[in-house]
């Protein structure tokens, strides 16, 4: 059993650094008119982005299903919980799902600049709420569970006041800031025009320091503060130190968060230090992966709460008390065993789509573009 | 117990936001299922032949499949996480057997379509024609099974199988991933996806029969009308056979439906089907809640024919459930106030063995023993009074009735315009192109009122017998679910009328190479 939740949240660390990866999307909406400054290098952004949004969208997804099944006390208490934080996520992705297929449709009711501002509302929103929603694994939420595992939740803002921490919010901002780097290496790799190329690599640089500066400033913080430790008995307390010591105490999972550090570090230096590299994403993108998954496994591993609870530490969240029961774990770890296929399809299909670097002549040309 | 929230209001909010959500989702998914499997024929039919009129077909149609398939996917969304922010405590009381399908779903089928439906798109020019077909077969597969496991899902809640109650943790548990995918799941995959694609028959029929009226693209049009007449028509013939299966299986698990479905207050043996019928208030039935039939028309024994292939058949109305009464399977049912005690002392033991497991652990034990002994009429223990098992029966009724009028005007409808499409003579009577295009709406009300009468009909539970729905919605303010449900209506109309718009305006472009 032990087992079997672990390596599910293995599988939820792996979905959340591919969905943090992923919000590259968003963080190229929000750069729209930053990066483009013409109508047609406005429509190349959007579709090399255009490419790409479902996968975000469904990774979005496929971890909201895949906590389910695997952690349904964390998704019955989440998002029941904080439901509204988590419905302006929702209500962000809803206006972008459309805003790509509609914008540049004939009598599409709004016109395209008001898709382009729902863009760069979810591109905004998205990032900073997934971001500030992480930060609160490690900060806690203000949440009761009764005898029967219902939630109350104990703040009237429903999930909202994850911004009242600065924490929280320094954590969002860096995922926003990392998503717009992360989008201007991709523009950098994906796209045939050199002044979005000089104008991306500007991008990359703009936004990689305040990204470093926040990130910085939330694991520091989050390091030398009070940690939310379990002990045998079930019982939660707040410990110093805390995922100071998960990281001394689990030195594999310390050397994969520096390996994803470096190699974000590195894809940012040689995108902007080199004149011409345009592989810059891929060592940013896998370091951003491998340092999430890191991030996770500091927060629900070594006898930590992953969602703890700041007005009843007992009923703060483990991978322990929140997982599903062990024969719906080992059913879906048989299903999981499919995940390199789907990856495998997905590496293929995005190579066959990403071959030659997109440019304006082909987005004209083509009947389909966004 | 689970606790009852006593806030009226909130669960009337909550379910009309899920109804909503639900509605509008289902208004683009159908076509989705289905002109994904037409798009993959014709653009199979133009790999093969080389004949680019069927080029031009695949890229019409595929056309209007994205702009659907977008606002299907934003709707989806939302559906997908309600379970978790409206319905909190459902999502822990059966998440350990309800979030595997909604996983499995995500990994086998959404990321295949979010990838596919990248490479059918931009992949034209981009990848070799046999690697777009393929792509393009792969969106097809993607979808249905999407619809597979959110309907095995589905099926669950109106079956509940394969789990046991844990009483520690206070849920259930899945104790057979099999069982799960359950007879009644796949009645209901089947009928809800050929009901899908006779949708998507009836749109491609429409559509073509616009441009029949308008004289314009006609050889095109023809075309597109004998692959879709026939598709309709065989679609149409899999959503009657499994429409009777799927019947068959509510009269052994959902007999309140059931008798919802028909308007059946005292049932019996030999029952006839009410083929048309008004209901009305009659002051000498024991609840408000039910109907009598007036000016029926009515088959004598049908139902219980068709219900156990047996035109004696014991069939129960709602004064037998209410009642108690022995199914023609020969399993007893208690009458209703029978099953709501128990499911209070099932409720209460459950309460005892929590007090008393760290204490006492003989008074556990035979707590546990009170709570197993009675833990089928768990859910009946939140029911106040017996009348509430009834659902809403006019509801209920008439949209069982819409539902399966239209699908025989449907029937209709393909078979003219497949023998007038292969006499190319579709325009030789207005009507026909006139037709086409009223079943156009008509094909999506039969389909929401498919939903109503499985949705409504299974009111007051949200797993059968098990747990109502007011007991699962979320302890939140409705002021909250009242702000979202609003800011959700909004958008989703807007959105819809900007569908409809570029839709229409696509379909006027006509199509191209």
């Amino acid at each position: 059993m032990e087992f079997l939740q672990h390596y599910w949240w293995i599988i939820i660390a792996l979905l959340g650094g591919i969905l943090v990866f992923l919000l590259f999307v968003q963080g190229g909406q929000t750069l729209l008119y930053t990066v483009a400054r013409t109508g047609d290098e406005r429509d190349l952004l959007v579709n090399c982005l255009g490419h790409k949004w479902e996968f975000t969208f469904t990774t979005l997804v496929v971890f909201g299903g895949a906590f389910f099944a695997s952690f349904p006390l964390f998704y019955s208490t989440s998002f029941g919980g904080a439901y509204l934080a988590w419905m302006v996520v929702l209500f962000c992705f809803v206006l972008q799902a459309v805003s790509y297929e509609y914008r540049r449709k004939a009598n599409n009711l709004l016109g395209e600049t008001t898709y382009n501002v729902f863009l760069i509302i979810n591109g905004v929103l998205a990032t900073v709420c997934v971001g500030a929603v992480v930060g609160s694994f490690f900060t806690g939420n203000p949440f009761r569970l009764n005898e029967m595992n219902q939630v109350a939740w104990m703040s009237p803002w429903r999930g909202i006041e994850v911004l009242f921490n600065v924490v929280n919010v320094a954590l969002g901002l860096a995922i926003f800031f990392l998503s717009r780097t992360l989008a201007s290496l991709y523009f950098m790799n994906s796209i045939n025009h050199d002044t979005i190329f000089t104008r991306s690599k500007r991008q990359v640089l703009l936004n990689a320091v305040p990204f470093v500066v926040f990130l910085l400033t939330a694991l520091t913080i989050i390091l030398l503060s009070k940690g939310y430790a379990v002990d045998e008995e079930g019982n939660v307390t707040r410990v110093q130190y805390k995922y100071f010591h998960n990281l001394l105490e689990m030195p594999a999972n310390t050397a994969l968060l520096l390996v994803g550090v470096v190699g974000v570090l590195f894809g940012i230096g040689k995108s902007v230090c080199s004149a011409r590299w345009r592989k810059g994403i891929w060592f940013t993108g896998i370091g951003t992966v491998l340092a999430v998954i890191a991030l996770f496994i500091v927060a629900g591993f070594n006898n930590t709460a992953f969602y703890p609870s700041y007005t009843d530490p007992n009923s703060s969240l483990t991978i322990q008390n929140a997982s599903s029961s062990e024969y719906t774990l080992e059913t879906m770890a048989y299903v999981s065993l499919l995940s390199p296929l789907v990856i495998a399809y997905i590496f293929y299909a995005w190579r066959a789509l990403n071959r030659k670097p997109l440019d304006i002549q082909e987005v004209k040309e083509d009947e389909n573009a966004y | 117990m689970l606790y009852d929230l006593s806030a009226t209001t909130l669960v009337e909010w909550s379910r009309w936001q899920f109804a909503m959500t639900a509605i509008y989702h289902y208004m683009f998914v159908p076509l989705t299922l289905g002109l994904s499997l037409l798009v993959a024929v014709m653009e199979t039919t133009w790999y093969k032949t080389g004949n680019d009129d069927w080029l031009k077909a695949t890229k019409f149609w595929m056309k209007l499949f994205g702009v659907n398939f977008a606002i299907g996917v934003a709707t989806g969304l939302i559906l997908e996480f309600q379970f978790g922010t409206n319905w909190s405590n459902y999502s822990w009381f059966v998440g350990d057997i309800f979030g595997a399908p909604l996983a499995i779903e995500g990994i086998v089928a959404f990321f295949m379509e979010a990838t596919f439906v990248a490479v059918m798109f931009f992949g034209w020019r981009r990848v070799s024609k046999r690697f777009h077909l393929v792509s393009t077969w792969l969106v097809y597969v993607g979808t249905n099974i999407s619809a597979l496991w959110i309907l095995v899902a589905n099926g669950w809640m109106q079956d509940p199988v394969g789990m046991t109650f844990d009483p520690d943790t206070a849920r259930n548990v899945m104790t057979s991933f099999t069982d799960v995918l359950s007879a009644t799941a796949f009645n209901k995959f089947f009928h809800t996806v050929t009901s899908a694609y006779t949708l998507s028959a009836c749109f491609v029929v429409g559509v073509c029969g616009w441009f029949f009226l308008k004289r314009r693209d006609t050889e095109f049009a023809r075309k597109s009308i004998l692959l879709g007449s026939v598709f309709g028509l065989i679609s149409i013939a899999l959503t009657i056979f499994t429409g009777d299966t799927t019947s068959q299986n509510i009269a052994r698990t959902q007999p309140a439906k059931f008798a919802a479905m028909e308007g059946l207050n005292r049932g019996g043996n030999g029952v006839g089907l009410t083929v048309f019928g008004i209901l009305a208030d009659d002051p000498a039935l024991p609840s408000k809640r039910l109907k009598s039939t007036t000016a029926a028309i009515t088959l004598p024994g049908l139902l219980s024919w068709m219900s156990y292939r047996d035109c004696h058949a014991f069939i129960p109305g709602f004064q037998d459930i209410l009642e108690g009464y022995t199914s023609h399977e020969g399993k007893t049912y208690a009458p209703v106030q029978q099953r709501i005690e128990n499911g209070q002392r099932a409720m209460d033991a459950l309460r005892s063995y929590k007090q008393a497991k760290k204490t006492n652990a003989a008074a556990a034990d035979s707590a546990l023993a009170v709570l197993r002994a009675n833990y089928a009429d768990f859910g009946y223990g939140s029911l106040s009074s017996p009348e509430e098992i009834i659902p809403h029966v006019p509801l209920v009724f008439y949209s069982f009735r819409i539902m399966v009028g239209l699908g025989f005007l449907f029937i209709v409808l393909f078979i003219l315009s497949w023998w007038y499409a292969k006499k190319r003579q579709f325009n030789r009577f207005k009507f026909i192109p006139y037709l086409a295009l009223a079943c156009v709406p008509l094909a999506y009300i039969a389909s929401q009122c498919g939903w109503i009468v499985a949705e409504v009909g299974r009111q007051p539970w949200v797993v059968q017998d098990l747990m109502t729905t007011h007991v699962a919605v979320t302890d939140i303010t409705s002021t909250w679910v009242q702000v979202t449900f609003w800011l959700f209506a909004l958008l989703f109309t807007v959105m819809l009328v900007a569908e409809l718009k570029i839709l229409c305006s696509q379909i006027k472009k006509g199509p191209e190479v």
